[in-house]
């Protein structure tokens, strides 16, 4: 039974919440079982938020357990440390370092564009990705945000994917 | 709907779905986390939901919808119910119409909460049913059994969820719509609903019959599943914990408890005595592990160490193990803060400034706790601010008194806030009494909901507007006045020291659209104007 496991960190405002609902709509489509969690509540002033998407042919509890997550993503960069033990031995790790400053128009879509990044290193085709995007985002929005993924695929290029996961 | 449609639902959504399923004819409740999002999405689905003052007037409500032959949904978050209690527990003992299922939202870990309570007691002290999903699918399923269920016994049921239940992402089956076959009526039982002490002694007798009656059923009603694997570890748990449990011990026996009051003490006794070591895995309190252990069934209870916070597959792993050396923390984020321009940035900064005494409350100004404000003194629930300034004020020396002033937004003043104005009238203290209400024109805290002070309802319809200025002054507060505390900062602060120097009574309204609400806001005002200015302009009198 291999799940595959992703912790998406960052700050209020961030979207990471969006990025996670964009992975596992994506996950999703691909008729995996999915769960994704997360602890709202307060995270529109600015404190810290993760969520922890899992997929695979059978997930269970819906929290990526300490030390086990397969991908890391983090949106902040003050955030990378803190949020280390996350990531199991291997585990790719994915920061906004990625990302130069000037390199995406609005800075808000940075989510989307590490989300491009991670697609590099996930076995979902290209169009899930931007079938979810289409599906997660009102339409006004999906142009800039195919563009951050499109850099976020080209900058991603080089990461290296973890042992092999079996069963995805 | 096709049966194979396969959909990603959060907890709350599943429920919200199964209620338009179930025919529920009115959705009510109050905001709190992790709650809320059940009536938005339901009204997002074409549901009737309405946001109600407080959690008593919720639940009333729905009761009143359930003795005319419908069914209804309440929900809130778990100290929503304590507000809620009065009326359920007398509900339990009555003979309801239409199916009434209340939904309480536990936050075990205390995410977004000031207290940690388990509310699976509630189904114990108040004798109703409670159902614990363990997923969103579950959460579809066991709402539409809900409804049946309480329509079957005519009892209130309670859908206990708790965060990772009500936020959590999770595949959903969703099956054909079950409504119920009543149509709304009305009946006169006077005895099976008036509660005065001749009719309720009988009602106690019977509700507890009624509870026999459901734990039999309870043996064989599908809601319990036995998970079969080795025998020498069995494992009885409930919620999200059997998620955890049973990736923790994928090869234990497990018995998933889904209707977990009345209990199904057979089943669970059979089960007991089928595996070498059966261990309770509950979040929360031991309640589980004490009402079977006062059976008489031999089974292990967990560590005092993880009655606290949130079980998650590591824990469960320590517990199975016996293991309780101390825990690795978890990583501590930074904490929220107060929005830049956010209002209530200048009331706390005032208020620090004036070295007041803050009783304080519930919502996003309660963030003017930390730094740089450490502008409150005291938070225990919604509405506490009035009633606790009061105290100080009546205790304390004059010149301290003085300085006490109680905050309280305007969402948590419609909860709970007029009893303590009737309260600060009734019995003012000796050097009178300030109470600031910071209106920022929506329920900020929870993700920005209406309320009686906006004068628009939950999905954003115009409606009657409660005035909270000619409220207090008709409750007989002397001196009311508002002010925007960021445009009229100075004026601001003066005011306020004013009052406080006074000894009078007096409630200054900090009136500034909270900035993340105001984009809406401007909307909505903008298109209710051109409707009034559409609708008007024709009759509008020459001037
Ligand atoms: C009994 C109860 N119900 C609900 C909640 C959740 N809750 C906490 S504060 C709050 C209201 C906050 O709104 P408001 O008073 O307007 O302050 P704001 O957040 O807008 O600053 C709610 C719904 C609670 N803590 N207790
Ligand atoms: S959400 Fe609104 S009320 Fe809350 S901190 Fe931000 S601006 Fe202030």
């Amino acid at each position: 039974m291999a799940v595959t496991n992703v912790v998406l960190a960052g700050l209020g405002g961030q979207g990471v919440v969006k990025a996670s609902d964009l992975l596992s709509t994506t996950a999703f489509a691909g008729g995996l079982q999915v769960k994704k969690s997360e602890v709202h509540g307060m995270s529109q002033r600015g404190g810290s938020v993760t969520t922890d998407v899992r997929f695979g042919e059978q997930v269970l509890s819906p929290m990526v357990p300490m030390g086990e997550a397969d991908f890391l993503m983090v949106f902040e960069s003050s955030q990378v440390d803190l949020n280390l033990g996350w990531l199991r031995p291997g585990g790719v790790l994915i920061t906004p370092a990625l990302i130069p400053e000037g390199a995406l128009k609005n800075r808000k879509s940075l989510n989307v564009a590490l989300l491009g990044a991670a697609s590099m290193v996930m076995d979902f085709d290209e169009q899930a990705w931007i079938d979810a995007i289409h599906r997660c985002l009102p339409e006004k929005l999906h142009a800039v945000n195919e563009q951050a993924f499109a850099l976020g695929r080209r900058l991603g290029a080089e990461l290296s994917r973890p042992e092999v996961i079996e069963g995805v | 709907m096709a049966s194979t449609e396969r959909l990603l639902l959060s907890g709350n959504e599943a429920v919200a779905l199964a209620s338009l399923h179930a025919g529920v004819r009115l959705g009510t409740g109050y905001p709190g986390t992790p709650s809320t999002e059940i009536l938005e999405a339901f009204s997002l689905i074409g549901g009737p939901a309405q946001w109600s003052p407080n959690e008593k007037v919720a639940l009333e409500v729905a009761l009143g919808v359930s003795f005319g032959g419908g069914r209804t949904l309440v929900t809130m978050k778990h100290v929503g119910v304590n507000v809620a209690a009065d009326p359920l527990f007398t509900a339990a003992y009555i003979d309801l119409t239409g199916g009434l299922v209340l939904i309480s939202a536990d936050d075990p870990g205390m995410a977004s909460s000031q207290n940690e309570q388990d509310n699976r007691h509630y189904a114990r002290a108040a004798i109703v049913p409670m159902l614990e999903p363990a997923d969103s699918q579950q959460a579809y399923d066991f709402t539409l059994a809900a409804f049946e269920l309480s329509e079957r016994w005519r009892i209130p049921v309670i859908l206990r969820m708790t965060t990772r239940i009500c936020h959590a992402k999770t595949e959903v089956i969703p099956g054909e719509p079950r409504p119920s076959a009543m149509e709304p009526h009305f009946e006169r039982d006077i005895p099976g609903r008036v509660m005065i002490p001749a009719y309720a002694r009988p009602a106690h007798h019977k509700i507890r019959a009624k509870m026999e009656e459901i734990a039999r059923w309870n043996e064989e009603s599908g809601l319990n599943r036995i998970h079969p694997g080795d025998k020498s570890l069995g494992i009885i748990a409930s919620g999200i914990s059997v998620m955890h449990a049973r990736e923790a011990a994928p090869d234990a026996t497990l018995l998933a408890l889904g209707l977990t009051w009345p209990l199904p003490m057979q089943m669970i006794t059979d089960f007991v005595n089928s595996v070498d070591r059966c261990i309770v895995i509950e979040e929360g309190d031991h309640l589980l592990y004490e009402a079977l252990t006062v059976a008489g069934l031999k089974v292990e209870g967990k560590p005092e160490m993880y009655r606290f916070s949130e079980l998650n597959v590591s824990r469960v792993r320590r517990i199975i193990a016996g293991d309780v050396t101390p825990e690795a923390p978890r990583p501590r984020g930074k904490p929220p803060e107060l929005c830049q321009g956010c209002s209530h940035r200048e009331v706390f900064e005032a208020l620090s400034r004036l070295n007041c005494i803050v009783a304080g409350d519930i919502g996003c100004y309660t963030l003017g706790v930390l730094p740089p404000f450490e502008a409150m003194d005291t938070c225990v629930c919604m509405g506490a601010a009035i009633g606790v300034g009061l105290g100080l004020r009546h205790v304390l020396p004059e010149a301290e008194a003085r300085r006490v002033v109680s905050v309280i937004g305007d969402s948590t003043f419609v909860h709970s806030g007029l009893t303590g104005i009737a309260e600060m009238v009734y019995n003012p203290p000796p050097t009178g009494h300030v109470v600031l209400i910071v209106d920022n024109s929506t329920t900020a805290m929870t993700g920005r909901q209406e309320h009686p002070g906006t004068g628009r309802s939950l999905n954003h319809e115009p409606t009657n507007r409660m005035d909270f200025v000619a409220v207090c002054k008709a409750m007989g507060v002397k001196n009311v006045e508002v002010v925007d505390p960021q445009k009229d900062e100075a004026k601001f602060e003066e005011i306020l020291k004013d009052m406080m120097a006074r000894d009078e009574l007096s409630v200054l309204i900090a009136e500034r659209p909270c900035i993340l609400a105001a984009p809406l806001i401007r909307k909505l005002e903008k298109a209710e104007e051109e409707k009034r200015c559409a609708a008007g302009c024709a009759a509008a009198p020459v001037e």
